[in-house]
């Protein structure tokens, strides 16, 4: 971090996040050079980024990190779905064994300061016997046998393996809440744009929600303020998903649990919705985080509460329903002009 | 037509409320939003068993807007339906839909009947409330508290089952701290929650505080019990959200004795099960709050138990599957609980904020503490059984 700024290297940036945050970065004064690295370039605006072609599965990485001369990581690549990547093999194969690589390259480079990794709050699972608030020193209540979930937990656990071994580095690790935007496609942000969102009959999942700028703030703040540990990243307060539709003014179609298990592989064929076992028992049993510590520890406060992200997100979804609110609204209307006029004619 | 004879009831297909010179307030309102007159009377002066429906339901308003002599319904059923005919109510499908406007003037009348004569202000409230809730725009708290349907509705259907079938008496409801964290400690009776849920209605209503109970994991585990739970302010019974809700300065209740208490067999009626491994002495050790012990008399009767059906209950996962004198037997009806007679007490506050700071982790301290609060229960629950005379009395 000497006078000459500093070099980030981002992992992950041919996914829209990961670009706008390699970007944005780029722009930051105290940055010199911003590397973007994937295995499929990024489409878009890159801005000042520099683009390397390289497979972070491979020990190319640690050429490219020790020529540069790297002194800050942030890494994410970590998938949520298998989406265009291929299978679960594939998405397991880019998780975990791409971290493994990656967090091996950190290991050997000198240069190497800071190391930020995006992890998700999905780590804490969700389940009848979660608390209501997850802090950063509880576990999941059920540890995670497969899907998404345990390639977090792995990841998670060598990134605290790194973090023994090399404890000059400041590790942070940011456990995020399903982020959401106007223009972000995640698992949480396509299920929310379906016409009629399916949820699970019986059940009020409690949700909380990151808005995307609050998520590219974040990790900037991580990167320049180099605070190590784990933190949660949410916004503040949480809504329930029936709240969360009303708000989005879609129609509910309540299916029991085990039905939504089937109408999601027949949506994953359609390329429309995908739901992750981890995905199923987060729209059941919900989950909340408890983030004092992002903002006593960490520095950092979101500009977006779930309520506000949400809203921001509707902004750009058109309603398919809200039919009972647009009635409630016009009687409301027609009874305003009545009080308004004297009373009179009523007589 | 015949001016001179005719003092119509009707508007004319002008929108108004039938004097035909000027439209009221409300008509001359819809007239200017909707600009289109000529369907909405079609449907309601519509050609044949119409009218009579038409007209009648014209009439109640009519009194109100001055007191005209009312026409027979003949000379009714000619005017309208002249000038306009019959075809617009062909052009319209039966599954078209009623127009907004109609829809308003039906519901302004009815309001005027239902809210009386200050109906405005009284309805206008009523929208809004309805509208926070239908566009999600009210608040739940982070363990999914939803204050406002708590109190408008689930507390509102249970007053009367306390008040009226139970017939609940508080004793000692100064005791519980008006402000701040405090643990209200039950005993748990009656085969379903059902102490529960009367205790939130009375504390509710005699202190103005929520209780937050805290729920076994089944509880969040049952479709429409778990969302219902979270919204009437429950969580899971578990340290870090007793002790996060102490912290909070929120009224938690929480039976210790569990499943063991609720689905005891009859004969065990108003005897003490083991008070959990007192983790609930723990949470308020830490966090310094006062337990208030609560001993409820007459949920034992609700349901007796007088048999349980084991295999079946682990084959649905559940703690045991009661048999009462009346449940299987009677089907539906053996699900109504008997009216016994309650009686509710809460005991003096037990401080817990002058033990040193370690307190919680001494297991001799904490498993003294749960046996004085349990001992308290006990003998106030004796003391209450004496006091009340009958079952149903």
């Amino acid at each position: 971090m000497g006078a000459a700024g500093r070099v980030v290297l981002v992992t992950g940036v041919s996914r829209d996040l990961g670009r706008k945050f390699a970007r944005a970065a780029a722009e930051h004064p105290r940055v010199a050079r911003v590397i973007g690295v994937d295995v499929v370039p990024p489409r878009g605006d890159v801005g000042g980024m520099s683009f390397v072609r390289a497979d972070i599965r491979n020990p190319v990485i640690a050429k490219v990190i020790a020529k540069e001369d790297v002194d800050t990581v942030v890494h994410m690549s970590v998938i949520s779905t298998p989406g265009s990547t291929g299978g679960r093999n594939m998405m397991k194969e880019l998780n975990v064994i791409g971290t493994m690589q990656l967090l091996a390259a950190c290991q050997k480079a000198p240069s190497v300061q800071n190391l930020v990794v995006k992890s998700t709050t999905t780590v804490y699972g969700a389940s009848n016997r979660d608390p209501a608030m997850f802090t950063e020193d509880m576990e999941p209540r059920r540890a995670p046998r497969s899907g998404y979930a345990k390639d977090v937990a792995e990841i998670e656990g060598y990134v605290r393996g790194f973090a023994r071994r090399r404890p000059d580095v400041n590790v942070t690790l940011l456990r995020c809440a399903n982020v959401i935007g106007p223009s972000v496609v995640s698992p949480l942000a396509s299920y929310l744009r379906m016409p009629a969102i399916p949820t699970v009959l019986g059940f009020d999942p409690r949700l909380q929600v990151l808005h995307e700028r609050d998520l590219l703030g974040v990790l900037g703040h991580a990167v320049s303020a180099g605070r190590p540990g784990t933190y949660n990243i949410a916004g503040d307060g949480v809504l329930t998903l029936s709240q969360i539709v009303r708000r989005l003014q879609r129609p509910t179609v309540p299916l029991p649990g085990f039905a939504l298990g089937g109408l999601g592989g027949a949506l994953r064929s359609a390329r429309i919705a995908d739901f992750s076992p981890e995905m199923r028992s987060l729209l059941t049993y919900g989950r909340g985080v408890d983030t004092t510590r992002m903002k006593d520890e960490l520095g950092f406060t979101p500009r977006y509460t779930t309520a506000e992200a949400l809203d921001d997100f509707a902004a750009n979804v058109v309603p398919t329903g809200g039919r009972t609110d647009r009635l409630l609204a016009r009687l409301e209307e027609r009874l305003a002009e009545r009080t308004a006029l004297p009373e009179a004619p009523r007589g | 037509m015949d001016d001179a004879e005719i003092i119509p009831i009707g508007t004319r297909g002008r929108p108004g409320r039938g004097t035909g010179q000027r439209p009221s307030a409300a008509a001359r309102s819809l007239a200017g939003k909707s600009g289109k007159p000529a369907p909405k009377p079609a449907p309601k002066s519509g050609p044949q068993p119409g009218p009579t429906s038409g007209p009648q339901s014209a009439e109640p308003s009519e009194p109100i807007a001055s007191p005209q002599p009312v026409e027979p319904v003949e000379q009714e059923q000619v005017e309208p339906a002249a000038p306009y005919g019959p075809a617009t109510t062909h052009e319209r499908s039966p599954l078209g839909g009623i127009p907004a406007g109609d829809w308003v003037a039906a519901f302004d009348t009815a309001a005027r009947e239902v809210f009386g004569e200050e109906w405005e202000p009284q309805l206008a409230r009523l929208l809004a409330f309805l509208r926070r809730r239908v566009s999600g725009d009210y608040v739940v708290d982070e363990y999914g508290f939803d204050a406002e349907l708590t109190q408008r509705f689930f507390l509102a259907v249970l007053r009367p089952i306390a008040e009226k079938w139970f017939r609940v008496e508080v004793f000692g409801a100064e005791n519980i701290p008006a402000t701040g964290g405090a643990l209200v400690v039950s005993n748990h009776s009656g085969t379903v929650p059902v102490d529960g849920l009367m205790t939130m209605v009375s504390i509710h209503d005699h202190t103005g505080r929520a209780l937050r109970p805290l729920g076994a994991d089944l509880v969040f585990k049952l479709p429409f019990v778990s969302s219902l739970a979270r919204k009437a302010g429950a969580t899971l019974a578990c340290a870090e959200d007793a002790e996060r809700m102490l912290r909070g300065g929120e009224l938690v209740g929480v039976w210790p004795e569990g499943f063991k208490g609720i689905g005891k067999p009859y004969s065990d009626r108003y005897k003490l099960q083991r008070f959990g491994r007192g983790g609930f002495v723990s949470a308020a050790l830490r966090t310094g709050v006062p337990i208030v012990p609560l001993s409820v008399v007459g949920a034992e009767e609700i349901y007796p138990l007088v048999g349980n059906i084991p295999s079946l209950a682990r084959a649905l996962g559940l703690p045991y599957l009661p048999i009462t004198p009346f449940f299987p037997l009677l089907g539906p009806l053996g699900l109504i609980p008997l009216p016994s007679k309650w009686l509710l007490e809460f005991g003096e506050p037990i401080r817990t904020d002058e033990f040193e700071p370690g307190a919680a982790d001494d297991p001799m301290l904490v498993f003294n503490v749960t046996d004085q609060v349990r001992e308290t229960i006990q003998q106030t629950l004796y003391a209450l059984l004496m006091k009340r005379s009958s079952v149903f009395a």
